[in-house]
C-alpha cells in the first residue's frame, strides 16, 4: 500500500493529474465494461445492434441520396460504399456527443459519493463509441467484399483519422458535459443539433457537390464544420482514388481539434471539483 | 504518527439571491451581457454561505474520531472534503495512506448488472484492485449471504440483499483510514450490529477511523476522540466523552418540555387536547445531563373535553433505533370535563445510556385510542459507571441495578 502523502487542496499539478488518471485505469475499464454490458442487457440481438445500426443507416442513406436524390449516377463505385465513411463518422460523432454531454449527470450517484478523477467518466463513455466504430469498419470491409472493391494503401491511415474524429468529438463533448451539469439546456440542445446536423455534414452526399452549387460563402461555412473534415478525410483514405484530399476542410478540423481539446480539458479541470455542488 | 492533517480548511457555497439554487443558462447569459455592456456595474450579488470555517484537526494513526453536531453543522461537508468529493475553498488536507470513504452502501451499483458484476464494479469504485476483489470474492458473497443470487441482476434483489451485498464489499476494503457516514442509519438491527462490529475490527487492528453519526451511543462506543462541529466551526476537539457531553449540553434538540396555554392551541382533537408534558431529574442534586443514575419524573397534563369519560394514559418509551423499551398504562378512571394530570417516575439505575423518546396515548374505555401524542419528549442518557475498568459500549436496552448477581467463594481447592 502506498504510504505517500496525498494533499487535498484547491490546486493540483498537471503531472499529478495525469498520473492520477493512470492510477485509476482499472476503474476506467470497469466503467467502460459496465456501459457495454448495460447497453445491450435484455435485448435479443445484443451486440448485433452495433452491426444493424450502421448497416441500416448506410442502406437507407444510399437509397435516399443515391437513388432518390440521384447522386449515384456519376460515381464510379457503389453508393453504399460512398456513404459508409460518412455514416461511420456521423454515428460516432452524434452518439458520443449525446452520451458525453449526459455522462456526468448520469453518473451523479458516483460523483456525489466517491472520489476518482472525473475525467474517467467521459473517457469510458467515449470508449464505447470507439467499439462501435470498430464494428462499423469491419462492416465496411464486408461490404467491400460484397461489391468486390479493393481499397488502396491509404486504408492504413484509417486509425489516424479515427483518432482525429475522436479528439474533435471529445473536446466538444467534454465542454457540453461540464455545461450540462449546471445548465440542463445542453441536454435539450444537443439532440436538436444532431437532428439537423445530418444535413449540414456530407454524410449522404459529397463535399464536392456543395462546392458545385457555386455559392462560395456557403461552401466556406460548410468546411468549417469539423464533421465535414473528418468525413472528407476518411472518405479519401477508405475509397481508393475516389475522392481527393480536401485541405479546405482538413485544416479547419485540425485547428478546431487542437483548440477545443486544450480548452475543454482546462475547462473540465476547472469545474470537476465543483460538480457535486451543482449536480 | 499523524495520518490526517486538516489545516485551516474552509468551504464556501454560493447561494443565489433569488433563492434559486439551479442557476439557469438565461440568468448566466444575462449576467454576462450586463457585465459586457456595463463593465463598471457591480457584479450581481450572490450570498455566501460558509459550510466550514477554518477547521484545524490532526488525526493520529489508530485514532477513532467521531464527528458530532446537529444537522447542517458541516459534518458531511467535512467528510466530503476529506473524501475529495468536493474541494476546500481554502486550506489544505494532508493524508498519509490509503483512505476509503463509505458515504453510502453500494455506491454505483447498477440495477441491470448481476451481483457478481456489481461486486467488481463497486470494488473498483471504492478503489480496490481486481486482484484484491478476486481474493475476497468468496468471502464477500458469503458475508452477504447471496451465493444463490450471485448471477441475478441486482434490480431483482430485495432491499435487504442489496444493502448486505453493498456492505459486504465495503467490509472487505482494507484501507488505512476509513471514513464512514451514517451507514448505520439504514438496515435492520442485525445489519447494524454487523456493521458496528466490522468497524470495531477496523479500529482494533490499528487503523484509523473517522465516523459520523447522530447515534451518540454508537459514536461513544466506537470512538475514542471526538470533534464537535456547530455552524461550520469546530467547537471542541478532545476525548469523546467530553465532546459528547459538551454537545448534549449545548444543543437543545432534546425535547424535555412542551406546553400550550389554551386547549385551542394544544395538539389533539375534539375529545382531548394536550396541555403540557415535561421530563425532569427527580433528585435534589442538579446535574447538566441525565446519566444512567438519574431518576426521572415525567409530568403530563391534558384537557378532557368530554363530559364524562373513562380514560387512561399509556406511555411508550422508545430507544433511538425505534424499538419500544417499555409500554405502561395507568388504571382507567372516570374523568369530568377539565384538566387531567398524570405523573410517572422512572427510577435511576434502570435505563441504559443512549437516546430515548417518549410517546403518550390517551385511551378511552380501556380499548379505544383517543389520541396518540407521538415523539412528545426526546432525551439522552449519558453513560456513568464505576467499579469497572471496561469502557466499551454497555450492551442492552436497559441497565437495571435492581437485578443483581451475587457470587460467593464456595470451596477452596
Amino acid at each position: 500500500m502506498d504510504a505517500k502523502e496525498r494533499i487535498i487542496t484547491a490546486q493540483k499539478s498537471t503531472t499529478d493529474y495525469i498520473k492520477e488518471i493512470w492510477d485509476y485505469k482499472e476503474l476506467f475499464w470497469i466503467l467502460a465494461k459496465r456501459d457495454l454490458l448495460v447497453k445491450y442487457k435484455q435485448t435479443i440481438l445484443g451486440i448485433g445492434w452495433s452491426v444493424i445500426r450502421p448497416l441500416i443507416t448506410m442502406i437507407v442513406m444510399a437509397f435516399a441520396f443515391g437513388k432518390i436524390g440521384k447522386l449515384d449516377t456519376n460515381t464510379a463505385i457503389p453508393f453504399t460504399l460512398v456513404v459508409a465513411p460518412g455514416v461511420i463518422v456521423w454515428l460516432f460523432f452524434s452518439q458520443s456527443l449525446m452520451a458525453l454531454s449526459q455522462s456526468i449527470v448520469l453518473n451523479s450517484n458516483l460523483v456525489t459519493k466517491v472520489y476518482f478523477p472525473r475525467l474517467i467518466i467521459p473517457l469510458s463513455t467515449i470508449f464505447l463509441g470507439l467499439v462501435d466504430v470498430l464494428i462499423s469498419i469491419i462492416l465496411f470491409f464486408i461490404i467491400c467484399i460484397y461489391y468486390q472493391f479493393i481499397p488502396d494503401w491509404k486504408i492504413i491511415l484509417v486509425p489516424v483519422f479515427i483518432v482525429m474524429t475522436f479528439l474533435s468529438t471529445f473536446g466538444i463533448g467534454l465542454i457540453s458535459a461540464v455545461l450540462n451539469v449546471k445548465f440542463r439546456d445542453i441536454g435539450q440542445l444537443i439532440p436538436f443539433v444532431i437532428q439537423f446536423g445530418y444535413f449540414v455534414s456530407p454524410v449522404g452526399y459529397l463535399t464536392a457537390s456543395v462546392k458545385a452549387t457555386g455559392n462560395p460563402w456557403f461552401y466556406k461555412l460548410f468546411v468549417l464544420n469539423p464533421v465535414t473534415g473528418c468525413i472528407d478525410a476518411l472518405r479519401w483514405c477508405m475509397l481508393g482514388d475516389f475522392a481527393k484530399f480536401n485541405w479546405e476542410s482538413f485544416i479547419p478540423v485540425i485547428v478546431f481539434l487542437v483548440v477545443t481539446f486544450f480548452i475543454s480539458i482546462k475547462f473540465f479541470r476547472k469545474h470537476e471539483n465543483s460538480f457535486v455542488d451543482h449536480i | 504518527m499523524t495520518v490526517l492533517n486538516i489545516e485551516n480548511v474552509s468551504k464556501k457555497y454560493q447561494l443565489h439571491q433569488k433563492g434559486n439554487s439551479n442557476d439557469d443558462l438565461r440568468d448566466t447569459l444575462t449576467r454576462w451581457s450586463k457585465n459586457i455592456l456595463k463593465p463598471s456595474s457591480k457584479k450581481s450579488k450572490t450570498e455566501e454561505f460558509w459550510a466550514l470555517k477554518d477547521i484545524n484537526l490532526e488525526v493520529k494513526q489508530g485514532d477513532r474520531l467521531g464527528l458530532v453536531g446537529a444537522n447542517g453543522a458541516g459534518k458531511s461537508t467535512l467528510l466530503k472534503v476529506l473524501s475529495q468529493i468536493t474541494e476546500p475553498t481554502t486550506g489544505i488536507v494532508r493524508v498519509k495512506g490509503r483512505m476509503a470513504s463509505l458515504l453510502e452502501v453500494g455506491t454505483g451499483f447498477h440495477p441491470e448488472l448481476t451481483g457478481r458484476e456489481n461486486i467488481f464494479l463497486n470494488g473498483a469504485i471504492l478503489g480496490m484492485h481486481k486482484s484484491e476483489i478476486l481474493k475476497h470474492f468468496e468471502a464477500i458473497v458469503e458475508f452477504a449471504g447471496i451465493s444463490k443470487f450471485i448471477d441475478t441482476p441486482v434490480k431483482r434483489y430485495s432491499s435487504g440483499m442489496y444493502v448486505r451485498l453493498g456492505f459486504a464489499i465495503a467490509a472487505h476494503l482494507e484501507p488505512e483510514i476509513l471514513v464512514v457516514d451514517e451507514v448505520l442509519a439504514v438496515g435492520d438491527a442485525d445489519f447494524q450490529k454487523k456493521s458496528i462490529g466490522k468497524m470495531r475490527d477496523v479500529s482494533n487492528s490499528g487503523r484509523t477511523l473517522i465516523f459520523v453519526s447522530h447515534n451518540l451511543t454508537a459514536v461513544q462506543g466506537l470512538c475514542d476522540k471526538g470533534a464537535y462541529l456547530r455552524g461550520g466551526e469546530l467547537i471542541k476537539y478532545g476525548k469523546i466523552d467530553e465532546v459528547v457531553n459538551e454537545y448534549v449540553k449545548t444543543v437543545s434538540k432534546f425535547q424535555l418540555k412542551q406546553n400550550w396555554a389554551t386547549p385551542e392551541e394544544g395538539p389533539g382533537n375534539e375529545q382531548v387536547r394536550i396541555k403540557s408534558i415535561s421530563l425532569l431529574s427527580n433528585e435534589t442534586i442538579v446535574r447538566d445531563n441525565f446519566d444512567t443514575r438519574t431518576p426521572l419524573k415525567m409530568t403530563f397534563e391534558y384537557w378532557n373535553l368530554m363530559d364524562s369519560a373513562e380514560l387512561n394514559v399509556s406511555l411508550f418509551l422508545y430507544s433511538m433505533t425505534g424499538e419500544c423499551v417499555f409500554n405502561i398504562g395507568d388504571d382507567a378512571k372516570i374523568y369530568k370535563k377539565g384538566i387531567v394530570s398524570s405523573e410517572c417516575l422512572i427510577p435511576g439505575d434502570f435505563l441504559n445510556d443512549g437516546s430515548y423518546y417518549i410517546s403518550v396515548m390517551i385511551v378511552k374505555d380501556r380499548l379505544a385510542p383517543v389520541y396518540f401524542f407521538e415523539d412528545a419528549l426526546a432525551f439522552d442518557i449519558i453513560d456513568y459507571r464505576e467499579g469497572t475498568d471496561w469502557y466499551g459500549k454497555w450492551p442492552g436496552a436497559i441497565r437495571p441495578k435492581m437485578i443483581s448477581i451475587n457470587s460467593v467463594q464456595k470451596e477452596l481447592l
